[in-house]
């Protein structure tokens, strides 16, 4: 296997060959999933544009999808790995850009394999779409922080290692600047998780209470105060929907309708045919936004548009289900399953239409609700005024509550 | 199902086309020069068009062999884009993409047509109404006997300043494509709800014409030139839906209601943002019919591209012409006063974009078209 210094010579060719040195080492097919992820950390090919040894090659970003697609040709895509989107998505570019390289050689690689799951202790009772209002509290006390505070709507803390935390460590300040953003071990003393239990029945995410929580000033990932810049980081990349693979025509939910459409003539109606060739339309449409965004970052002109992406995709998954159910009929009346479960982490494949047509509704509220996914377009996007502001210059502790 | 990766960027090339086109535009059809002139006698601006020409425009898809430019239907598309953005009065739909594109389809009989029209020396119209679906079955309107034609054809787009009819017709033999002096028919413009864009009634009357195809060839000229031209229509729609979204944010941070300006009031800054949305899908999917319908024609033997072009062009106007007609809707309604003035240039765009949306097949019939070429067949009504 080349061990050659990566850096700017590094383009679409040498990665493939980069790629193909992996798998003659480590056959997908017979290794197992998590020994083969290590390799490809190590080998700098999980996040390309990562430093090297932390499994990256300080390649440009844009050659990650050239890397995605080669071992994907070969055969070898991750599965099981829904539960680990926050730890992906989310935790890992956020320790990558605030994290010590103490921290960063401690998360990344177990982060990345699967062995450690991630969740987000981000949102509270009182604090939702005004995350900067969140009232959890962290007091000094030497080497180490004291935690105190409750958080909700948490995903997959009944699974979490650890968890990316953000909480109040100046009152006295207005609200967004005195914030301080943690790592919490969720094996710690005084964390204590309860399952939420959401309209689908189940619970796929928790209540979570920290009392007398102590996490080591070591944890702490940027600057005392810092917690909100450090929490931006994290948002955008909930938000932003990355390149990834191309998708084909007749990805996603409108598969499961569109099967249902040419399998049970039984069902069709005129009516429900324009429904559902508008949704196919639309579908189209947002899958070719989705190749356009990955198209220009492949050639390093990102757009914007990838904060449209993921509200166009919640409104076609909730148009899309809902319309599954009244294809349905008497069917769409039922079903699968109400028992109080606890899930690995959201898969729509092995589920009901029922099913899809509730879950979807979380879309446009996890990860910031769509309202507020208008405001940003409307302000950052199209530079319209802001919203008029009545906390800026208010401490914390003096905000209406 | 297999579909070939289209390229939805857009190159460098194309962009300075449309920087060329764009400032050319700017220029000589501002959109005060557009209401005058929609006012006067002659809505067409032909010396507009034939400067537009002067920088290859009217003859991009066209080979160089053939007098054209040798670019393609991709670059054809940035400028309907351009066009669509000043709502241009030139016949770039009626003789640069329908009529040429009939032609460059018919074959060899007619490519000595075609060098006028690349040059823009000529302005040539195709015979057949513009609502006309690229689906449609074979027009019957006209009748050929011993060479000559007679019938009457409604909603004709840019016959008015045409020097030459591309005409479908049917003889005792079957269908034909054929090419009539403009001279040799009786052109009547009619009153169009876009003010921008004449179309007339044509009538012939035992005029003289030259058959340039004929049987399955003229049939198969025709639905490929029109669906070019339902392609080429979208990138226009999505010029149009542009300029609507940035006139309107542009006036939203600049006029002041309640000590305010409106963009600030969530109830005008969410549809904008919903509208900004819908114009970055109608960019990708616009890009994806223009690069389908290059490739049909760079190889018209290819029937998976053929199928691949129409595909994307029903795709193209099932969902871009809603989104042209949203925007220049809004436009009119977030001007608020100004907006529904005849002085205002939003009502020339709204036009532009209800008739577009009707122009080569409503979106429903376009959505029926998608029906049949992705198998989702309609419901059996028993
Ligand atoms: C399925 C699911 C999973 C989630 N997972 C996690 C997780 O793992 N970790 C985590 O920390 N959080 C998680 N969340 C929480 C999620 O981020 C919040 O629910 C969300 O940010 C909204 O906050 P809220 O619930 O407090 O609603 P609120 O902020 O109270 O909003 C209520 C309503 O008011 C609207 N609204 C609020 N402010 C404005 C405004 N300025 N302008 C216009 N409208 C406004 C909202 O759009 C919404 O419609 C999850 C939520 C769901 C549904």
């Amino acid at each position: 296997m080349t061990t050659a210094p990566a850096g700017a010579s590094l383009d679409a060719p040498a990665l493939r060959r980069r790629v193909a040195a992996l798998v003659e080492t480590h056959d997908p097919a017979t290794t197992d999933q998590r020994e083969f992820l290590a390799a490809r950390f190590d080998a700098g090919l999980a996040w390309v544009h990562f430093p090297e040894g932390e499994g990256g090659l300080g390649a440009p970003r844009s050659l990650q999808a050239v890397v995605d697609q080669e071992f994907e040709r070969l055969g070898f895509v991750p599965t099981g790995r829904e539960g680990l989107v926050i730890g992906l998505g989310m935790a890992a570019p956020t320790i990558l850009a605030f994290g010590t390289p103490e921290q960063r050689a401690r998360y990344l690689k177990p982060l990345y394999t699967g062995e450690e799951v991630w969740c987000q202790l981000f949102s509270e009772p009182g604090a939702g779409s005004d995350l900067a209002a969140l009232g959890t509290r962290a007091v000094r006390d030497g080497d180490t922080w004291v935690v105190n505070g409750q958080k909700v709507w948490t995903s997959l803390a009944h699974r979490a290692h650890f968890a990316i935390l953000v909480t109040r460590t100046d009152p006295d300040v207005p609200k967004h600047k005195g914030m301080t953003y943690f790592i919490c071990d969720m094996s710690a003393d005084g964390v204590e998780v309860r399952p939420l239990r959401q309209l689908t029945g189940e619970a796929e995410f928790n209540e979570v209470y920290l009392t007398d929580v102590r996490i080591p000033d070591s944890q702490r990932l940027g600057a005392e105060g810092e917690g909100w810049r450090v929490a931006q980081t994290t948002l955008m990349n909930e938000r932003v929907a990355i390149g990834g693979h191309p998708e084909p025509r007749e990805g996603g939910l409108i598969a499961v309708a569109a099967h249902i459409w040419r399998t049970r003539p039984e069902l069709r109606t005129p009516g429900l045919h324009d429904a559902l060739l508008r949704l196919w339309v639309e579908a189209e449409a947002a899958r070719l936004t989705k190749e356009r965004l990955r198209q220009q970052l492949a050639v390093g002109q990102p757009g914007p548009e990838g904060s449209a992406a993921k509200f166009a995709f919640s409104r076609l998954n909730q148009e899309i289900s809902g319309l599954e159910l009244e294809l349905l009929g008497e069917e769409g009346m039922l079903y699968d399953d109400w028992t109080f479960r606890r899930p690995e982490g959201v898969s729509l494949a092995a589920r009901s239409p029922g099913f899809h047509y509730l879950r979807s509704k979380g879309n446009s509220i996890e990860g910031g609700t769509s309202e507020i996914l208008r405001n940003i377009i409307a302000e950052r996007v199209l530079g319209l005024p802001g919203e008029i502001r009545v906390d800026k210059d208010v401490a914390w502790k003096d905000l209406p509550k | 199902m297999s579909e070939k990766r289209l390229d939805l960027l857009y190159t460098e090339v194309e962009q300075e086309l449309r920087a060329s086109v764009r400032s050319l535009l700017e220029d000589k059809s501002p959109p005060e020069a557009v209401l005058a002139r929609v006012e006067g006698d002659q809505v067409t601006d032909t010396a507009l068009w034939k400067e537009l020409a002067g920088i290859g425009v009217a003859g991009l898809p066209v080979a160089e062999e053939l007098g054209g430019a040798g670019a393609g239907l991709r670059e054809s598309a940035v400028v309907a884009e351009e066009l669509g953005r000043c709502v241009a009065p030139v016949p770039f739909l009626g003789s640069a993409v329908l009529a040429t594109t009939a032609l460059l389809e018919a074959g060899a009989e007619a490519e000595g047509d075609i060098a006028a029209l690349a040059s823009g020396e000529a302005v040539a119209a195709l015979a057949v109404p513009l609502a006309t679906p690229p689906g449609a079955a074979f027009p019957e309107a006209v009748r050929a006997e011993d060479g000559a034609l007679s019938g009457t054809v409604t909603g004709v787009v840019d016959a008015v300043t045409a020097d030459v009819l591309v005409v479908p017709a049917v003889g005792p033999d079957g269908p034909g494509l054929y090419v009539v002096e403009a001279a040799a028919a009786r052109v009547s413009p009619v009153v169009s709800l876009d003010l921008t864009r004449p179309l007339a009634e044509v009538a012939f009357t035992a005029s003289a014409a030259r058959r340039v195809a004929s049987g399955e060839a003229a049939g198969r000229a025709l639905r490929r030139a029109l669906t070019a031209g339902a392609a080429l229509l979208s990138a226009e729609q999505l010029g149009v839906a542009e300029w609507a979204l940035e006139t309107t944010v542009a006036y939203a941070k600049t006029r002041h209601q309640f000590g305010r300006p409106i963009g600030s009031f969530q109830a005008v800054k969410h549809r904008l943002a919903d509208l900004w949305v819908a114009v970055s899908q109608a960019r990708a999917v616009v890009r994806g019919a223009a690069s389908a319908a290059a490739a049909a024609r760079q190889d018209p033997g290819d029937a998976e591209a053929a199928r691949e072009a129409e595909l994307n062009a029903a795709l193209a106007q099932a969902f871009v012409s809603g989104v042209a007609v949203k925007a220049a809707e809004e436009a009119v309604q977030l001007h608020g006063g100004i907006g529904f003035t005849w002085e205002h240039p939003a009502h020339l765009y709204l036009k532009r974009a209800k008739s577009d949306a009707i122009a080569l097949g409503t979106a429903d019939r376009h959505r029926l078209a998608l029906a049949r070429l992705v198998d989702l067949p309609a419901a059996e009504v028993g």
